[in-house]
């Protein structure tokens, strides 16, 4: 069998002085897609900003190997020209970059990394205006600054419209459904449905049962004290939805 | 040089390629010996076989300047300019060949501008732009001048215009900046040797862009030119203005007049986008640009637009300004000013309201790097009898690194009761997240701190023409080089 696209094992972190993650463990294969539930504070975003290189989460022990490559030596833009896509929770805005001059250097960017000839222009606008038609994105925020002035459903999906245009090996969607109306979180869910082809794999950070009713993930891994308390399939979910964290959480809180 | 560029040679060359105009052309000069007196100046004035008049007045301003002191009130560090060391007249080839045509422009000369990427020759020039090309003291070429002359525009070098057109030169040189205005101001008038006439009739649009690119190759030289622009009522034009220079261990200095004036209902819009040698890494080297540049909206709804993008020089020092004496006349300044390893720049504006509702606009993006100071200083001034005064004022500040220094002084000086007068400033440093969020979608720190600045700057690009701002969004690549990490 190969290698796991992501190989997380006995992380620590530790975020100003603090520990937050104390030995997670996680194995995604490729084709598979992993929720990641848990209480507020569990350290779910930590794992995500950890996986892209941040600063200052500091790994103070284990590895993360991605297709059996040491990710924790790699830069941030090496992480995402290996496949490494993070939707941001809070994505943020860059005044007077247009949103598709952000998106077309950064598949520039990753295709210069793999060896690749730049994208033409005239086939990348087609295929972004696409997706974000699927997405059902006005076309307007496609010429607007990234994110300037978008509404908080906006930002969400135009993070899907980057991570359906990159098409990357591993997407780690940090909390993409908060703040969505149910409309909007049926656009996003089909977006990443569609993405669902076997060539790749999702982690989904969420808090919420509604999402993962809509794709139904193959594992579903409870985050807790710093690490993976519990993993189970889809039923776990509706478990979780009814009885809550509160077995999770320490006896002492 | 940091020590990965000595260890690796191909850092090294990204290091030494930052500066791409830095060569020096070869070529015959006649070249005056360093030093300046009254003798010097009747001598540059002879060259150019200049009327009585003219040599008077630089006599008076060179009289003037010698009483006068150096301005200290800038927030810069200058280092003492030895105005003797200086050389104050530089010509290719012998001056009184000058060149009659383009064909008789020595190819040496054609190949410097087509390595500067500013093609002479008119079948290569971008199509509706012309060009004035003024290289150490003197104007080498101008193109399309037939085609401007049928429109009865005047675009020549300066020496030309005085010349061929001595009333209008002696109508409004020195009308809008006197050579007593400042110490620059009077020390350019005394030497100035060449620069770019401008003058659109009545009631015309100026046909195509026109443009002029300053070039300083000569060592131990100062370039001083002049520019005069005068729009006749009704007429507009647009215009634009780059230099560049080579690179030196010494510094040299620029310092430059420019002077526009805008009659009833015209139209002046003025573009620089300013690249001159900055000094390297160290701080060694680069120009002193001391620049005196004001607009004159003389008649009633005349308009006056300052765009520059100020990118070289080890220190900038200028103004460009609008007097808004005309009625409803307007007045604009988009300024972008880029400073890293150990630039200075001190840069902004003076909106002088004089007229009734008259309004001015000012956008100032600053940018500091490395060790570089980058200061807007600006004047907002409304006079009593001037009703209906609007002024807005937007200055942003963007830091990178932690040596940098931003600083900004927006004087007001209000003196009508109900003029409307607005400002808002921001500093910042260029945001983690910002980098972040580029990185992680495969970026690398330089290219995310490039897009990040240009967005920064976009408001004030847009300004530009277009063939220049693409230019000019290279450029600022080019010039925060190396400034992360």
């Amino acid at each position: 069998m190969s290698a796991p696209l992501l190989d997380i094992r006995e992380l620590r972190v530790r975020v100003e002085e603090k520990e937050i993650l104390s030995g997670l463990s996680l194995e995604v294969r490729v084709g598979e897609v992993h929720a990641i539930m848990g209480p507020n504070g569990a350290g779910k975003s930590t794992l995500a900003q950890t996986l892209a290189g941040r600063d200052g989460y500091e790994v103070t022990g284990g590895s993360v190997l991605m297709e059996g490559e040491d990710l924790l030596e790699m830069s941030p833009e090496e992480r995402a020209c290996k496949g490494l896509f993070l939707g941001f929770q809070y994505p943020v805005e860059i005044p007077g970059v247009s949103n598709m001059y952000l998106l077309r250097s950064a598949v520039n960017a990753q295709r210069k990394a793999a060896g690749q000839e730049e994208i033409n222009a005239a086939a990348f606008l087609k295929q972004a205006r696409g997706e974000a038609a699927r997405l059902k994105l006005k076309p307007e925020l496609l010429k607007r600054g990234v994110n300037e002035g978008f509404s908080g459903g906006e930002k969400k999906r135009n993070e899907i419209l980057q991570l359906a245009v990159l098409q990357p090996r591993l997407a780690v969607l940090d909390e993409t459904d908060s703040g969505l109306d149910i409309d909007a979180l049926k656009v996003v869910a089909a977006g990443i449905r569609a993405l669902r082809d076997g060539q790749r794999a999702f982690v989904l950070i969420t808090h919420y049962e509604r999402i993962l009713n809509l794709i139904s993930p193959d594992r579903v891994h409870v985050l807790a004290g710093g690490r993976i308390a519990r993993t189970g399939g889809a039923e776990l979910v509706s478990e979780l939805e009814a009885s809550g964290y509160e077995a999770f959480l320490p006896a002492a809180a | 040089m940091s020590r990965t560029a000595e260890r690796n040679p191909e850092v090294r060359q990204l290091l030494e390629r930052k500066y791409r105009h830095g060569f020096v052309t070869d070529i015959e000069s006649d070249t005056l010996p360093p030093g300046l007196d009254e003798d010097v100046i009747r001598v540059i004035s002879a060259r150019k076989e200049e009327p009585e008049f003219l040599l008077d007045w630089r006599l008076r301003a060179y009289r003037y300047w010698r009483e006068a002191q150096e301005p200290s009130w800038a927030k810069l560090n200058i280092p003492p300019i030895d105005y003797q060391a200086i050389s104050y007249y530089s010509a290719p080839g012998a001056a009184k060949d000058a060149p009659k045509s383009l064909d008789e422009v020595d190819p040496r000369l054609l190949e410097t501008y087509d390595k500067l990427g500013i093609p002479l020759h008119e079948r290569a020039r971008l199509a509706g732009v012309a060009v004035d090309a003024v290289f150490d003291s003197v104007s080498v070429a101008t193109t399309f001048k037939s085609r401007l002359a049928e429109a009865g525009v005047i675009f020549c070098p300066f020496s030309e215009a005085v010349r061929e057109h001595p009333e209008l030169v002696r109508k409004y040189l020195g009308s809008v900046v006197p050579y007593r205005d400042n110490y620059f101001a009077a020390l350019n008038s005394a030497v100035f040797t060449d620069g770019s006439f401008v003058y659109i009739p009545k009631n015309t649009r100026c046909p195509m862009e026109l443009s002029t690119y300053f070039r300083i190759n000569e060592q131990n030289t100062g370039q001083f030119e002049r520019t005069l622009i005068v729009a006749e009522e009704g007429s507009e034009v647009s215009y634009l203005e780059g230099c560049t220079a080579p690179m030196r261990d010494e510094n040299q200095l620029h310092a430059a007049v420019v002077e526009l004036v805008a009659l009833k209902d015209a139209r002046i819009k003025y573009s620089t986008v300013q690249n001159w040698y900055p000094g390297d890494e160290e701080g060694r080297g680069g120009i002193y640009n001391f620049v005196t540049k004001r607009g004159d909206c003389r008649g009633e709804n005349s308009a006056i637009s300052w765009t520059q993008v100020e990118a070289g020089s080890a220190i900038t020092w200028k103004y460009p300004s609008c007097i808004l004496r005309g009625d409803n006349s307007t007045g604009e300044f988009y300024s972008v000013a880029v400073t890293n390893n150990f630039q200075q720049a001190d840069t902004g504006t003076k909106m002088i309201h004089i007229g009734r509702n008259t309004s001015s606009n000012i956008l100032s993006k600053g940018i500091s790097a490395g060790h570089a100071q980058n200061t807007y200083r600006g004047l907002v001034k409304v006079f009593p009898r001037a009703e209906g005064a609007r002024n807005r004022t937007q200055c942003d500040s963007l830091l990178i690194g932690r040596d940098c220094g931003a600083h900004t002084f927006p004087h007001m000086d209000i003196a009508h009761p109900r003029a409307v007068v607005e400002h808002e400033a921001t500093t910042s440093r260029i945001s983690e997240d910002q980098l972040f969020y580029c990185r992680q979608r495969g970026l690398d720190e330089e290219d995310a701190v490039n897009l990040i600045v240009n967005g920064f700057c976009k408001q004030v690009f847009n300004m530009l023409p277009m063939e220049f701002a693409v230019e000019a969004q290279a450029l600022m690549n080019v010039s925060l080089e190396g400034a992360i990490g």
